[in-house]
């Protein structure tokens, strides 16, 4: 019968709301479904491969070594961008602790005063006026802010993003603030690299079927027609793609308000945001500052209490964790949790006979964790 | 020596009448009628504004910033503090300064923004123990003093 004094480091990724997916202990940050990312990567490394091995070794000897050369930075180009697109932070708003969403619910009720049983209270709606324009600020129910403008909550990740583009399942993250202009890289560097595999392709065929004939080059080099099958049709989308975001960024608009609208119509011309100037416009967005993550993944948790881990039966503890200040994503229940806890500071409130009595007061306990699901562990003394 | 306890916070909120820059407002919240000055307030908030500018600045540096870092396909980042990362860094400075200076005498805390998503300016408002008449204001039930 031994007691064992743990504490368990966690950072705050693993208690973070929302739906987002994290590895490498934080650093790496995407949404649930990765399915079609994984898709991107195979169709891109798959059909560079399939150049450098069929195409290239022809061309850099009979037309220049520099073509696969150039090949090779651009592939690099655009991996390096979607990895940037896919992993970074798109720019997650924290929710709302508890004690900032009681103060603006009371905020709220003071503007709305008495309303009268039986009526729906008014939309909760903040007016600001950004640059001689009413900017509507609305209020989100899942992280109980106040979106700032721009923001907009994306029900797939559940998460409000600061100037929010769009979710897009190709990178398989959400497009927003922090990760926009590498996503407007990568697919301006991608559409480059599917133009350049194409023009390259058809010219290797023509060169091959001077001197051997068109059908003997296909089947020499069987990987071009799969390489030509994936560029066309991955070029009209690409493409298109990236002209409709230079669009976007030359009026210095997110596909959200494009689509709802917001600067359309009769209100055309009149975006806020934007400078007026195209070369403006650009380069705010493409060269201006870079954000930080305001999420801190890889912070650890404030409650570095110990856990309470025995070697025999169900484990019990007296005081569990009450809600603190720093967190307010609940306890994350595992069968040692007995059913019928509560907080509470006394020593004596124990439910069964424990092993722990011939340590001092109390403390708080995390979440408990048993040996084998603890990653981080180091011995600590009782205080 | 005494200890304090968590009355209430007060969240001074971002300013948006500029665009999306980051600035907070300076309108002094009437719960710190009696705890600090209004100037003293006024100031702090109008220097963190200062900086937050400074962070987020479109112009000559961070356009080198931003064209060294695309040339090197941003690789550079993973060995070098971007510009906003360090006038973070001298933010963090200035508020735990201005605590130790100006709010911890009064009873109050203020908690750096980023640690708030930037979106408040959080000032906790603590009384000494064994003071009377200090309860919590209601609806801030989630702030609990001792447990």
């Amino acid at each position: 019968m031994s007691a064992v004094m743990i504490t368990r480091k966690v950072r705050k990724w693993e208690k973070l709301p929302g739906k987002n997916t994290f590895c490498c202990d934080g650093r790496v940050m995407m949404a649930r479904q990765k399915g079609i990312f994984y898709l991107t990567l195979f169709l891109i490394i798959g059909t560079c491969s399939l150049f450098f091995a069929f195409e290239c070794p022809y061309l850099a000897v009979h037309l220049s070594p520099a073509i696969p050369v150039f090949a090779v930075v651009l592939f690099l180009f655009v991996m390096a961008m979607l990895l940037r697109t896919s992993f970074s932070d798109p720019g997650v708003l924290p929710r709302a602790l508890p004690e900032e969403a009681n103060f603006i619910e009371m905020e709220i009720e003071a503007a709305n005063g008495n309303v009268p049983s039986g009526q729906r209270p008014p939309p909760r709606i903040r007016n600001v006026q950004i640059n001689n324009q009413i900017v509507k600020l609305k209020y989100c129910y899942t992280c109980k802010i106040f979106r700032p403008p721009r923001a907009s909550h994306c029900s797939i990740c559940d998460n409000c993003v600061d100037r929010f583009d769009h979710h897009c399942p190709w990178v398989g993250n959400c497009v927003g603030k922090r990760n926009y202009r590498y996503f407007y890289l990568f697919t301006l560097t991608l559409s480059l690299l599917t133009i350049y595999i194409f023009a390259f392709d058809i010219v290797h065929v023509v060169m091959r079927s001077v001197d051997q004939g068109f059908l003997n080059t296909l089947k020499e080099t069987p990987g071009t027609v799969l390489e030509v099958l994936v560029c066309f049709f991955t070029l009209w989308s690409m493409v298109g793609l990236t002209g409709f975001h230079t669009y976007l960024i030359s009026l210095n608009q997110t596909t959200n308000e494009d689509i709802k609208g917001s600067w359309s119509g009769k209100n055309r011309g009149q975006n806020p945001y934007s400078h007026k100037n195209i070369i403006k416009n650009c380069c705010e967005v493409l060269c201006g500052p870079t954000y930080p993550s305001v999420l801190d993944r890889r912070g650890l948790m404030q409650e570095d209490s110990p856990t309470l881990v025995t070697s025999e039966g169900p484990c019990s503890f007296d005081n569990p964790v009450a809600q603190t200040t720093k967190t307010t994503a609940p306890l994350i229940p595992n069968e040692h949790t007995p059913e019928d806890v509560k907080p509470s500071i006394a020593a004596s409130a124990e439910k069964s006979p424990s092993p722990k009595e011939d340590h001092s007061p109390a403390p708080k306990l995390p979440p408990l964790a048993s040996p084998e699901t603890d990653v981080e562990t180091s011995i600590v003394k009782n205080h | 020596q005494h200890t304090a306890s968590l009355v209430t916070k007060v969240f001074i909120q971002r300013d948006y009448s500029e665009g999306t820059v980051c600035r907070f407002q300076t309108k002094f919240p009437t719960e710190l009628n009696n705890k600090i000055e209004r100037a003293l307030l006024e100031q702090t908030v109008k220097t963190l504004n200062l900086y937050y500018m400074e962070a987020e600045k479109v112009g000559g540096q961070s356009y080198l910033e931003g064209c060294l870092a695309c040339a090197t396909a941003y690789i550079v980042f993973f060995c070098m503090e971007t510009r906003y990362e360090k006038v973070l860094k001298k933010i963090s400075g200035y508020i735990q300064e201005q605590n130790e200076k100006i709010y911890a005498p009064r009873g109050l805390l203020l908690t750096d923004p980023i640690e708030r998503g930037m979106r408040v300016l959080e000032i906790s408002i603590f009384e000494d123990q064994g003071s009377s008449g200090s309860s919590p204001s209601s609806g801030m039930s989630s702030c609990s003093t001792a447990r």
